[in-house]
């Protein structure tokens, strides 16, 4: 969206330094993000009067902020990851064969895609936090169960397209059977619409993920989660403002930063489908 | 355009059916209501005289057109909490209040969000452009919950210019209506730039100019008329988010409003109260996008003139 370059390098070294985080998190945290202690309770930042030991300061249970900050970036890319994979993968493949087969199976799909985008996606998730319990499955799979419908709505578009192609008659013709034309011929021509709508969502499924999380319905307690963390500063709002701030403050860049490449993605690989409204 | 309408009104309808099946079959998964209801004290004569109250005991079907019978007649159980008060009624009480903060919102985020992406498109590469698309992603990637507690931290804590939660004057609804219309308004901000650049690149605008018509008449005669249309179609998604953003928003400043209720009748597993609100919402939001399809209908002079 922002075209100029340094902001979109900016952008990527973030995005970078995100999943750098995640990845190394046990080599790169300062402390175990999970070990507390009551002696260094609610510690300021470094610069605010705290020490270098805890440069972010530590939580109401002595942890390190930063350690939890750096662990929070693993559950969020995970979250996403494996949310948008399955969503993705489900997503397409209904996607394409409502577009392929079309009639009737085309419009039972489609109208089932419709009634998943008016699933109001918190009360969703919040179900099934209370009555399966909170879980990282529950989590993935709520965002899953809400996300699909994006890819379905998609593939079929392109599905469809890519269907008035001469090469896909010419195909047929020559005897391809169906799902050899949907490997050869259509996936191939969809990838990278698919692709895009994937990287879109990442920013979409953080914020998602932490909501939850801020709700209780999300990935449970101790596993620091960024969502997790800033309810549990929400507390301590007057006395240590540094629990609230910095966990938001990454969710912030890192989905701004997505977003940021996302768009530069859809820019340059497709123009035409530009980023509309979506979910929070 | 009468048949595209007739369409879209019954497939309103089947969605509905749909949802009310869903939420029923959730009553199904939401454990036994009858344990719940129940003291440890009560006999098993207890247990089987409330599982016949409740009409547990019926066919699963029957159980079903009773509960379908029921809401048409606007009763969807009472509360398992407190004074068991109909489940619809606690609804209700509360729907005024998410309604009104979800206009102020809306409003709030039309009112700044068009003029923003008009500037932004006419003033392109200027200042105005870059803090309207700055503008645009932040609120695109800022967490709502995490806003409305930074906001109460400044305006309530830190200046104490404003109430920190709860429903009141015109003061208790900037900070919430702020919070719950920034994605809305970043959303409208960036598609009114998109199809108001599309627009002023476009043939007839082109034309108009050659004609010699003021570019203050280009603007808003040609251009704006024609970019408002694809805000006009996301009108269903501001919708969603605004549903969707209502429960937190609503928890985080106490708003007494559907979307708490949603947040604390679940968390206090009252399950007829949650499925009042998921209805009352999933109706709200079904009419809001059938009322759209209908205004899109009616903008739209190809659809007008394609029907016969």
């Amino acid at each position: 969206m922002i075209r100029a370059r340094p902001i979109l390098i900016f952008a990527m070294l973030i995005f970078a330094l995100f999943v750098l985080a995640s990845i190394a998190a046990p080599w790169i945290a300062p402390t175990d993000p999970l070990l507390g202690s009551l002696g260094k309770r609610l510690k300021p930042p470094v610069w605010a009067g705290g020490t270098w030991a805890n440069l972010l300061g530590t939580d109401a249970q002595g942890r390190d902020v930063l350690a939890r900050l750096i662990y929070g970036a693993r559950i969020s890319l995970t979250v996403s990851l494996v949310a948008i994979g399955i969503a993705g993968s489900i997503g397409t493949s209904i996607g394409v064969i409502a577009g392929y087969k079309g009639g009737w199976t085309d419009r039972i799909f489609m109208r089932i895609v419709d009634l998943a985008l008016s699933i109001p996606v918190i009360l969703l998730a919040l179900l099934f936090g209370v009555v399966f319990g909170p879980s990282f499955t529950n989590v993935v799979a709520v965002i899953a169960l809400v996300l699909w419908s994006q890819y379905a709505r998609m593939a079929r578009g392109e599905t469809l397209r890519i269907m008035r192609e001469d090469y896909i008659d010419l195909a047929r013709t020559s005897g391809l059977s169906a799902l050899q034309i949907i490997r050869r011929h259509i996936l191939p021509n969809i990838a990278g619409v698919i692709i895009v709508v994937a990287t879109l969502q990442v920013g979409t499924v953080i914020v998602l993920e932490a909501s939850l999380s801020f709700l209780g319905v999300g990935v449970p307690p101790p596993t620091p989660s960024w969502g997790t963390m800033v309810a549990d500063g929400r507390s301590y709002l007057t006395t240590a403002w540094w629990l609230c701030l910095f966990p938001g403050l990454a969710i912030m860049l890192v989905v701004m930063s997505v977003n940021m490449i996302g768009d530069e993605l859809t820019d340059r690989l497709n123009p035409a489908l530009r980023r509309e409204g979506g979910e929070p | 355009m009468t048949r595209a309408i007739i369409t879209r009104c019954a497939e309103a309808l089947i969605a509905l059916f749909l949802m009310s099946a869903a939420i029923f079959a959730l009553r199904r998964v939401t454990g036994d209501p009858v344990a719940l209801l129940l003291s440890d004290s009560a006999t098993e004569a207890d247990r089987m005289a409330l599982t016949a109250n409740l009409g547990l005991d019926q066919p699963l079907l029957t159980q079903y057109v009773i509960f379908l019978r029921d809401a048409l007649h606007g009763d969807l159980g009472r509360s398992l909490i407190g004074d068991r008060q109909p489940a619809l009624d606690l609804v209700l009480s509360r729907l005024g209040y998410s309604l009104q903060l979800a206009g102020v919102a809306l409003v709030f985020s039309f009112l700044i969000g068009i003029p923003l992406g008009v500037m932004s498109a006419v003033h392109r590469g200027r200042f105005i452009d870059f803090a309207a698309r700055l503008l645009a992603l932040i609120g695109q990637s800022v967490p709502v919950f995490w806003l409305g507690i930074v906001l109460i931290f400044l305006f309530s804590v830190t200046l104490g210019l404003l109430p920190t939660s709860g429903y009141g004057d015109w003061r208790h609804f900037i900070m919430p209506a702020l919070t719950l219309g920034l994605f809305t308004l970043a959303a409208i901000t960036r598609l009114c730039r998109a199809s108001m650049l599309e627009a002023l690149n476009s043939e007839y605008v082109k034309f108009a100019r050659i004609k010699g018509v003021s570019e203050n008449q280009i603007l808003i005669k040609h251009a704006l008329r024609n970019s408002l249309m694809p805000v006009v179609t996301f009108m269903g998604t501001f919708f969603a988010a605004m549903i969707t953003g209502a429960v937190v928003v609503e928890t985080v400043f106490s708003w007494p409003g559907i979307g708490r209720l949603a947040y604390e009748s679940i968390l206090r597993r009252d399950f007829p109260v949650v499925q009042a609100t998921v209805l009352t919402m999933t109706l709200l939001f079904i009419s809001c996008n059938l009322a759209v399809d209908l205004i899109y209908l009616w903008l739209d002079p190809r659809m007008r003139q394609g029907a016969k």
